[in-house]
């Protein structure tokens, strides 16, 4: 490694440019705030879809009801894998601010492994309810379930993607303040996604069951 | 071994102790530490709640099961997103509450509009055309 790190062109100058103003803070850039304005947007589609939940959360037409689909122990051990996902991103947030490429990737990896296991056991949750007959055609109250719950996972499996992406970037590039900034992004999707969750667990798994 | 290990250029951008970085938007470790804890608090509860149906009355735990998810969510936003009144000059913390409110406003309101309309519409209540049932 030694041997070759003089050589290597480590310096973010040579493969952008680098703006004088910038004083190297990656939390200086307006891309961080303009990501956030994305994700409130991205709060709002989520909005509508808990509406559409709500209005048909007792829609069953004679089909399944939440007692005889939901299982709950699944859920709490999926919740705890997303909440366990979000400390580990803050450990790889701490270590980039520290400038430890090492530890970032790291727990990156853990993060996204993570999050691959809370997909791998909503799929599996999806195909056991498919496979009972609960499907999305069923009734309005599945199509609502699905859509939402569906809706969440494809955002985890995309975050999983950028986490491979950011992965491949750091072991190319390492922490420069582009890739800096595109982790606080990513912090920031993450962390959304678990908030978004809480209201997942709470509305759709909780007072279903309890409805 | 295209692996660069962290350069000094790479690095610097945090090493410096320039003051405002690591407490502002990465957080700290006591953050990420505090937020944990409740976060795990706040969901073992409602959890444990209506598992065991501890209080034994419906609208009581999902009143408690709300409530908890509600102040979950400020804790992820104030320990996880780091969303408070200085960041980015408070215009996080603004959208933040606007879509807040946007959000109230279409879930409530769906729920309010269609709960209304499901209610209008109930076989029984129109009178006087029994016919009118499937």
């Amino acid at each position: 490694m030694a041997t070759t790190a003089p050589t290597e062109a480590t310096d973010p100058a040579d493969f952008y440019v680098v703006d004088p103003d910038a004083h190297g803070h990656a939390h200086d850039s307006p891309t961080l705030l303009g990501f956030w304005i994305y994700l409130m947007s991205d709060a709002l589609i989520f909005a509508t879809l808990f509406a559409t939940f709500g209005v048909l959360s007792s829609s069953y037409a004679g089909g399944p009801t939440p007692r005889e689909i939901i299982d709950l122990p699944l859920v709490a051990i999926n919740t705890a894998i997303l909440l366990i996902s979000s400390i580990t991103y803050g450990f790889a947030m701490l270590a980039m601010g520290r400038g430890k490429l090492r530890a970032t990737q790291a727990w990156l990896l853990v993060t996204g492994l993570l999050g691959a296991a809370f997909v791998s056991l909503e799929i599996y949750e999806f195909s056991h309810m498919i496979a009972e007959g609960a499907t999305p055609q069923r009734s309005g109250y599945l199509s609502a379930l699905f859509t939402l719950v569906g809706t969440h996972g494809l955002h985890v499996t995309f975050g999983i993607i950028w986490i491979v992406v950011m992965l491949v970037q750091l072991n190319q590039r390492g922490l420069h303040i582009e890739n800096q900034r595109r982790l606080l992004c990513l912090s920031m999707f993450w962390h959304f996604l678990d908030v978004v969750w809480i209201g997942v667990f709470t509305f759709v798994y909780l007072l279903g069951y309890i409805q | 071994m295209s692996a660069t290990p962290v350069s000094p250029d790479g690095a610097h951008a945090d090493g410096e102790p320039h003051g405002h970085g690591d407490t502002h938007n990465h957080g700290s470790m006591r953050t990420y530490l505090i937020g944990f804890a409740l976060s795990v608090v706040l969901t073992a509860i409602p959890f444990w709640l209506v598992m065991t149906d501890a209080l034994g009355d419906p609208t009581a735990t999902a009143a408690a099961v709300v409530i908890m998810a509600v102040v979950q969510v400020l804790v992820h936003t104030m320990c996880f997103l780091h969303v408070n009144t200085q960041s980015e000059g408070g215009w996080t913390l603004l959208a933040y509450l606007f879509t807040g409110i946007i959000l109230l406003i279409t879930i409530a309101g769906s729920l309010w509009i269609m709960h209304h309309l499901n209610s209008n519409m109930m076989p029984g209540l129109m009178s006087g055309q029994p016919s009118s049932l499937p």
